[in-house]
């Protein structure tokens, strides 16, 4: 009996032993090795209107990189869905790839991990140096005053789409400048079936993106100078609340929408059932729904008053993606080639056209596709007026908390009941207490 | 190791057995070696359950100890020890944390009630009324076992498009054909996504219930409805007074079996609703999951997973030592 409980006991601890080296088996501090030198492992995020499309556009591409330099790229396309979470259990395994592309605005949340290969000079040298980006994409790529937790890969702008023929219809000449005058237009469009504007209430990305802008024009901020949350101040509440009143007061969009969360706004304004679409680069998902480039029109996003700047006249924020290095990748010099690759001139032509985004490379924006006029205001508003969202640590859980807050004042909104300066203060009130407090 | 052991144990066995005449060794050890042969035999199980289960439970109770944010992920040995903050947060209902976790454990507790009160009672109407012999009735029970037998992914995903406020199924029968409210519901948004989960999760659940309630039913001797039958028992007094009883036994599992996976359900609300749930139908799993993967605050989250272990230990305690009581004195 005695040796059968020993044997027992023996194995028993050695499972747990097991158990205990598995899990920290992967984190390994180091910083990365060029132990296999032929091969890369690369998440590329969903660009396309489809995973499979986004296969079709990359796979040439890295197979001219194998051409070049003989190192084969496994690839792998994520949904958005699942990236963020991916990439978190990435780094608490160390079994991650060795390059990835991130949304710009999560940098400073994963740069404060330790997991992505910080590009310091030394780095960016080895890709042609920092001055080849345009400085409004390299401001979203980490904290302030940290070496960048990734390089700018592609980059976005918010714009105004518009159905050409049912602006024609309502007897609207030219596109809304002013959000009044979005509102007039839009309460003319929003009849027979019909709505002014699309909106994806249930997204919390979406919701962030445009009441941060949305705070940018009332001149506030969501995060004090020194990066703690300040989600209750005057000009959020005011500026959640007229995002949200778009729907609740103003009526131009269908309440539907507040449940929308895959895109449906999308679909819905290439159908023509919405007449506007407040959107980063959607030629190519409009495309792919079949809906042609001469029958919408696209403008800069509404300001306040005036017309599109900096201060309180921004426009859009500084969308984009990212390509990061997994600090621990075991082909160093192979990701930065990669990297080198991928944002060198040629990539950077083909692979924005294929996604219909602007290049974060200056010298590849000079390029004439990438000066039609759909391009030119988006170009334009990254040039002139869009800014990085905050770029501090806490940033997924802001994206979290205040984009869950919107969803639900949406929520209610679609239901019918009032959306006040109160029930706004309170839920963002909520929102801020969600945030660490460390 | 532990394989070559037992086989060549149970080899040396059988030899000895087969050649009586040729036993070796004192008798003691011939004892042991027979009670310690099914131990060796359930080693390489319980090696695997320990893996699977108890080490991931080990270690998310440590990590409940510790300020697991996305400053200490990449190498968590190094994150700090944080004692019972983390508790401490979690219970704090004052607090908006620890609030949020008490409405979501209240959801959940009126959320699991109704769903395993609905779920047994049709499972076991259903049950009995096809225990009588009827054209079709394999077709039926068949019929039935289908939302149990569907991948959820796939079942759940069925019930969001049904859901739709815009084209869903539900509001055109609701709104469009029955004329039952003035204008189109949410489902997947607001209160009424309690609703909408309450009805997927019964859908969902209900066949199993069914099932199982079934198979009970052909132990139970058909005399016993004869003679009932023949002292005058009514259709409602032979389920009263034979079926329930009888069944008692297989409800006291099925009913734990059913609260443990309604209780600790995340497919259904995740799939149905995303990662941020509406207040109405903020069931604990999610709330959990949210509380760790999407704040990043892993310790936080791990320090009430464990706070949801004790409670569903404590409840199964409870829930046995009281049914078995129970079952005790009515044997006597």
């Amino acid at each position: 009996m005695r040796s059968i409980r020993a044997a027992a006991v023996g194995a028993v601890t050695m499972s747990l032993a097991l158990a205990a080296s598995a899990c920290g088996g992967g984190s390994s501090t180091g910083g990365g090795s060029n132990d296999s030198p032929k091969t890369l492992t690369y998440w590329a995020s969903n660009q396309g209107a489809s995973i499979a499309v986004d296969k079709k556009v990359l796979q040439p591409e890295l197979d001219k990189f194998e051409k070049q330099t003989g190192i084969k790229v496994k690839l792998e396309v994520v949904p958005w869905s699942d990236l963020l979470n991916r990439i978190l259990t990435a780094t608490t395994s160390g079994q991650g790839p060795d390059v990835l592309n991130i949304g710009n605005t999560w940098s400073a949340s994963l740069q404060a991990t330790g997991a992505l290969l910080p590009w310091d000079a030394e780095n960016f040298d080895k890709i042609g140096g920092k001055d080849r980006f345009v400085d409004s994409a390299l401001g979203s790529t980490g904290a302030q005053g940290k070496d960048p937790a990734a390089v700018p890969l592609y980059s976005m702008a918010y714009a105004l789409y518009y159905n050409k023929k049912l602006f024609a219809d309502a007897g609207i000449a030219k596109p809304p400048a002013t959000w009044d005058e979005l509102i007039a237009d839009g309460k003319k469009l929003s009849k027979g079936g019909k709505w002014g504007l699309g909106a994806e209430g249930a997204s919390l990305a979406e919701n962030i993106h445009h009441t941060f802008v949305f705070a940018k024009q009332h001149g506030a901020d969501f995060f004090t100078a020194d990066g703690k949350p300040d989600f209750t101040n005057d000009g959020v509440v005011t500026a959640v609340k007229q995002y949200v009143d778009l729907m609740a007061k103003d009526k131009i969009i269908a309440p539907g929408n507040a449940e929308y969360a895959q895109n449906q706004s999308v679909s819905d304004f290439a159908k023509g059932t919405n007449a506007m679409l407040l959107w980063q680069s959607a030629s190519a998902n409009l495309k792919s729904q079949g809906m042609s480039e001469d029958t919408y029109g696209i403008a800069p996003m509404p300001v306040q008053s005036g017309t599109p700047g900096t201060g309180t006249n921004v426009n859009s924020m500084v969308a984009g993606i990212n390509l990061a290095v997994f600090k621990n990748t075991d082909n160093l010099d192979g990701a930065t080639k990669f990297a080198k690759f991928m944002t060198g001139d040629a990539e950077q032509k083909i692979l924005n056209t294929a996604y219909s985004t602007i290049p974060p490379v200056k010298t590849a924006q000079s390029e004439a596709a990438f000066n039609s006029p759909a391009n030119a205001v988006l170009k334009d508003t990254l040039a002139k007026s869009a800014v990085a969202l905050p770029q501090v640590a806490d940033e997924s859980q802001f994206e979290t908390a205040v984009g869950t807050a919107v969803k639900e004042l949406f929520a209610e909104a679609a239901a019918g009941r009032p959306v006040t300066t109160d029930s706004v203060k309170a839920k963002l009130e909520k929102a801020q207490q969600q945030m660490p407090t460390k | 190791m532990t394989t070559t052991t037992a086989s060549a144990e149970s080899g040396e066995r059988t030899v000895r057995e087969n050649s009586p005449g040729a036993a070796r060794g004192p008798r003691r050890t011939g004892r042991i070696k027979r009670i310690g042969l099914p131990y060796l035999l359930l080693l390489p199980a319980l090696l695997l359950e320990l893996l699977v289960h108890l080490v991931p439970m080990v270690i998310g109770i440590v990590m409940s100890f510790k300020e697991l944010t996305q400053f200490y992920i990449r190498d968590w040995g190094t994150a700090p020890w944080s004692g019972l903050d983390n508790y401490q947060v979690s219970v704090d209902f004052d607090a908006p944390v620890g609030e949020a976790l008490l409405h979501s454990f209240l959801v959940t507790v009126a959320f699991t009630l109704l769903s395993v009160g609905l779920c047994w009672l049709i499972g076991t109407a259903a049950a009995i009324y096809m225990q009588d012999t009827f054209r079709g009735r394999g077709l039926l029970r068949a019929l039935f076992l289908v939302p149990y037998a569907l991948p959820v992914y796939a079942a759940v995903i069925t019930w969001v498009f049904m859901f739709q406020h815009d084209n869903g199924l539900v509001n055109h029968v609701l709104h469009d054909q029955l004329h039952l409210t003035d204008k189109p519901s949410f489902w997947l948004i607001g209160d009424n996504s309690f609703v909408a989960l309450l009805t997927v999760s019964v859908w969902k659940g209900w066949p199993f219930a069914f099932l199982i309630v079934m198979a009970g039913l052909q132990n139970i001797p058909g005399e016993l409805y004869e003679a009932a039958a023949l002292d005058g028992a009514g259709l409602w007094q032979q389920i009263r007074r034979i079926t329930l009883p009888s069944l008692r036994p297989v409800n006291q599992v099925l009913v734990l079996v059913l609260f443990l996976w309604t209780f600790n359900d995340f497919n259904t609300p995740f799939v149905l609703f995303g990662r941020s749930a509406p207040e109405a139908a903020d069931l604990i799993s999610v709330h959990i999951y949210q509380a760790s993967f999407v704040t990043w605050n892993f310790g936080t989250g791990s320090a009430m997973s464990v706070l949801l272990l004790l409670f569903l230990l404590v409840v199964t305690g409870v829930y046995l030592l009281l049914t078995s009581r129970g079952r005790k004195t009515a044997d006597v």
